[in-house]
């Protein structure tokens, strides 16, 4: 069945896709560990870090490209599942420190020693080890998701509201996390690990290693996508997306569809954050921001909604304009750049890159295709059929 | 009057013959008598001099008695002279208040000891008791009601009969309540008196005053002090609700003025504006470039700098965002998910614009001197520039009610928000509507600057803090009905206050977003719903 599933799921971008990822996972860390230093092919650590965070935001948008591109759903708090994510591997993180923290203690981290917390609080428990972190990593996102979608989906909350209600959800966490008696460290987040498994965070090796593994969950998440897009469920989905109440009437349950999709969003979401937090070192309230789940679903507008390789494209795409601008003399401008970027991309290019580059791409591939049909078929002397359109 | 001068003329017969009968060189009457005794340099001696200044009436006792508190009151032992060092370097005789040049050799400052300084703290009591102006009595009235010295009994008792503004007849009142209340000596039917109008006070103090009153009382005072502390109790809560009212009426009225442009930019016209909190923005910086100008040039108009800058930040924030609607906007009706993201866009853009120009710090605007201060009702405190922000929103939203229904631009306004095609082929421009609904949006949201400017920081970022609440307010609300928001922001600003002493101020700002998103679950639609039969709105 799932070779099946993955033949049929994979075309041809979409293997040119996976392989550039792999070789990037591949070769990334292997010319940062292997190559001296100052070679001019040698990736350094810095970068490393830095692409691996691209590639978590990758897998980010291609979660929003999910539910926008294929199900209509725009959700403007995705950065609360990321975010939940991460802190749910900040958490396993900063019981890893143990008693190297600034104060010492062996149980609680330091910023609970600072706030004079008595002992653990009881959602602490268990983060100890990496297994529990992992699956909180998926269950927490999910769990929010699944409760909150299934409350808003059932009444039928769509659209703008939709879009609405997620942005006050994320800001209700935002609130919430800044507050020190919340128990997560509260404006300052969680920072200062040391270690992942029993390897330190810092060193070249663990950074090459959850580069590497960034990258196979963009895979895995892309191949989980375009499973669930190409599949039967994938085609109910896109009915929601362009006539809802349709759908309905032929006979869907429309808000399970909609509830599972938004359900495995907010997983991959997580995934996506857990991976960040320990190669960017920290995750505080920040991440909670509404403008933070904006920005990411302009990944995805910028990429090409819908298209799974425009998301994960445009993630990376915008993230290396902002790298480049915010640290040079045009950091002034940067909000200018992303804002017109916002006002452009939604005006003159609605499908994106990919949309676009699909666009004019299709046609001239058809119309190839038709005409050496033509004339090979002018060659057999045999008339050529039009293509059947429900094809 | 005239028995007033044969009084005092009796007075200075009575002192020319003692004079003539004691023939003391300087000395007359108690009170120089008891001038003369600060200068004896021993405790007791001055103890009584305090009684007797305090109690002379003299208009030279409160100088005299502070300058002993702070050490200034001089005395020369030889000649017997006392002499007042005025905090200004000038020194008076005290018995007469003529200006003296120097200081004898010999003063030296009047000594005081623990004992002392409370008799002299008792007598400032009792002398601004008898102040001229009635703000400063009624203070020393609440301090003795504070204390309930039984000292002060007599000094009460005569500033209460001399009294004629009623606000200090009352706290004179009070005060003496306090000290009959406490003092061991008096008849039962005097205590109940004073419950009864330390219970009439009902405030914080008065439950402070009857909770200190000690268990060994009769029966019948212990049961009528019961009483009136629960009778207390209830006017408290009573109180602390109308303050609570008041303050979540304050915070809606924040709320509806920066939800009302919303209301009409969404809930009329469709458009997610998140561009919205930064027309607001830019009516505060209006504001600021208003009060600017005025304090540059001319500084006599400052008191109406708000009065200029409310059409002018129409104005502005008009113009922007019927530019806005041309640019940007009518290329994307019917597309809301794209409208939300490039309004998105536009209001990082401006913020960052206006970063630029006027810098990323905060920039201070000033209040007019109308709208400074507060006034007491009750027991609640209400400022004024809240009241005229209340007044000033209810006033804006009247106007726009009146806007929609009564002019020729209202009627088109509605027709084309309800049906497009049908109100074009009525010869309606529909196009034009658009833009100028979206304009009075953005004035309004501009207008909402200029009050906000009031009670809140002007930086580029004041948009962002009232975006997801504008929104909310509309949803909650109900799109598309202008009364719906003004219940909606009253609802959550008013519910947001009672839940803040319950809960806190963040966890009841969190409880609040969470009810109104279990809410929209419930009503998807709003409060008020527009009722209609479309399948998809």
């Amino acid at each position: 069945m799932m070779p099946h599933v993955l033949t049929r799921s994979l075309d041809r971008s979409a293997t040119i896709f996976l392989a550039v990822v792999a070789a990037v996972g591949i070769l990334i860390p292997l010319s940062n560990l292997l190559l001296p230093a100052g070679s001019m092919f040698q990736v350094p650590t810095y970068l490393v870090a830095l692409f691996g965070k691209y590639v978590c935001y990758a897998i980010l948008a291609l979660s929003i490209d999910l539910i926008w591109g294929y199900c209509g759903i725009l959700s403007l708090g995705h950065g609360a599942f990321f975010a939940l994510g991460g802190y749910a591997m900040g958490m396993y993180l900063m019981r890893q420190i143990g008693s190297r923290g600034v104060y010492g203690n062996p149980i609680l981290p330091d910023f609970m020693v600072f706030l004079n917390y008595p002992e653990l609080p009881w959602y602490w428990y268990g983060f100890d080890t990496f297994w529990f972190a992992a699956v909180m990593v998926l269950l927490v996102p999910g769990l929010l998701a699944f409760c909150f979608g299934w409350l808003a989906f059932r009444s039928r909350v769509t659209g703008v509201y939709l879009s609405i209600i997620t942005q006050a959800m994320t800001y209700a966490l935002l609130l919430a996390f800044f507050r020190n008696d919340f128990g997560f460290g509260g404006n300052n987040g969680l920072t200062d690990f040391k270690d992942i498994l029993g390897f330190n965070v810092q060193a070249d090796g663990t950074r090459a290693a959850l580069f590497l593994l960034s990258c196979l969950a963009l895979i895995i998440a892309f191949l989980i996508c375009r499973a669930v897009v190409t599949s039967k469920l994938g085609k109910v989905l896109i009915a929601v997306r362009d006539a809802e109440s349709r759908t309905r009437f032929l006979g869907y349950r429309v808000e399970s569809y909609k509830l599972f999709v938004f359900t495995l969003s907010a997983c991959m979401a997580g995934v996506a954050g857990a991976l960040y937090v320990p190669q960017v070192g920290i995750i505080n309230p920040g991440e909670f921001a509404p403008g933070n789940s904006i920005e990411a679903v302009i990944w995805v507008a910028v990429g090409g909604r819908g298209t799974l390789i425009g998301a994960a494209l445009g993630a990376v795409v915008v993230n290396y304009a902002k790298t480049v601008f915010t640290s040079g003399p045009l950091a002034p401008y940067w909000l200018f750049m992303l804002g017109a970027l916002f006002i452009l991309v939604t005006l003159l290019l609605p499908k994106g890159i990919i949309g676009t580059f699909n666009a004019w791409w299709e046609p001239w591939k058809a119309q190839r295709i038709a005409a050496n049909a033509e004339s090979a078929a002018l060659e057999d002397g045999v008339s050529v059929s039009k293509p059947n359109p429900a094809e | 009057m005239f028995a007033n001068v044969l009084d005092r003329f009796r007075a200075l017969v009575l002192s020319l013959l003692l004079i003539a009968a004691v023939a003391s060189p300087a000395l007359a009457g108690p009170f120089e008598d008891a001038i003369g005794k600060f200068a004896n340099d021993e405790f007791s001696d001055t103890d009584e001099a305090i009684g007797a200044v305090a109690t002379s009436g003299n208009p030279l006792a409160f100088a005299i008695i502070s300058a002993l508190q702070d050490g200034r009151l001089m005395a020369d032992p030889d000649s017997k002279k006392v002499y007042v060092t005025q905090p200004d370097g000038k020194i008076i005789d005290a018995a007469t208040g003529a200006a003296v040049e120097k200081l004898p050799d010999g003063a030296a400052a009047v000594r005081l000891n623990n004992r002392l300084r409370r008799s002299v703290e008792a007598a400032l009591g009792g002398l601004t008791l008898l102040s001229p102006d009635p703000a400063k009595r009624i203070q020393a009235a609440q301090s003795v009601f504070k204390t309930h010295d039984e000292a002060m009994l007599p000094l009460v008792d005569e500033a209460l009969k001399k009294e004629t503004v009623n606000a200090a007849k009352l706290a004179f009142t009070e005060a003496r309540a306090a000290i009959l209340l406490f003092k061991p000596d008096a008849t039962d039917g005097e205590k109940l008196e004073a419950i009864a109008t330390i219970k009439a006070r009902g405030d914080q103090e008065a439950m402070a005053l009857l909770t200190g009153l000690t268990g060994d009382q009769p029966a019948a005072i212990a049961s009528a002090a019961a009483n009136a502390k629960a009778a207390i109790q209830r006017s408290l809560a009573l109180w602390s609700m109308v303050q609570n009212a008041w303050y979540g009426l304050s915070l809606g009225s924040v709320l509806l003025l920066a939800a009302i442009g919303l209301a009409i930019t969404f809930g009329v016209m469709g458009v997610i504006n998140m561009a919205h909190g930064e027309m607001v923005m830019i009516g505060a910086y209006v504001t600021f470039v208003v009060q600017e100008t005025i304090r540059t040039s001319f500084p006599h108009l400052f008191d109406y700098s708000l009065l200029m800058a409310v059409p002018l930040a129409f104005i502005v924030a008009g113009l922007i965002g019927i530019l806005i609607e041309r640019s940007i906007i009518r290329f994307l009706y019917g597309r809301p998910l794209e409208t939300l993201l490039a309004t998105w866009g536009l209001s990082l853009v401006l913020q960052q614009a206006v970063r630029t120009m006027f810098g990323p710090t905060n920039r201070e605007v000033g209040n007019p001197s109308w709208m400074s201060g507060a006034f007491e009702l009750g027991q609640v405190t209400i400022t004024y520039n809240r009241l005229w922000i209340l007044c000033f929103t209810l006033a804006v939203f009247a106007i726009l009610l009146a806007m929609l229904r009564y002019t020729a631009l209202g009627l088109e306004m509605r027709a084309v928000t309800q049906n497009r095609r049908m109100a074009a082929s009525m010869g309606i421009a529909t196009s034009r509507v658009d833009a100028l609904t979206f304009g009075l949006g953005s004035g309004i949201a501009g207008i909402a600057g200029v009050a906000l400017s009031q009670i809140d920081n002007v930086s580029p970022n004041l948009g962002q803090s009232y975006i997801i609440d504008s929104f909310m307010v509309v949803v909650f609300g109900g799109v598309g009905n202008l009364w719906g928001t003004l219940v909606g922001a009253f609802t959550l600003g008013i519910a947001n206050k009672f839940l803040e002493p319950v809960a806190g101020a963040v966890l009841g700002k969190i409880a609040i977003l969470v009810l109104i998103i279990l809410f929209i679950q419930k009503r998807p639609r709003g409060l008020f719903a527009l009722k209609g039969r479309a399948v998809e709105a």
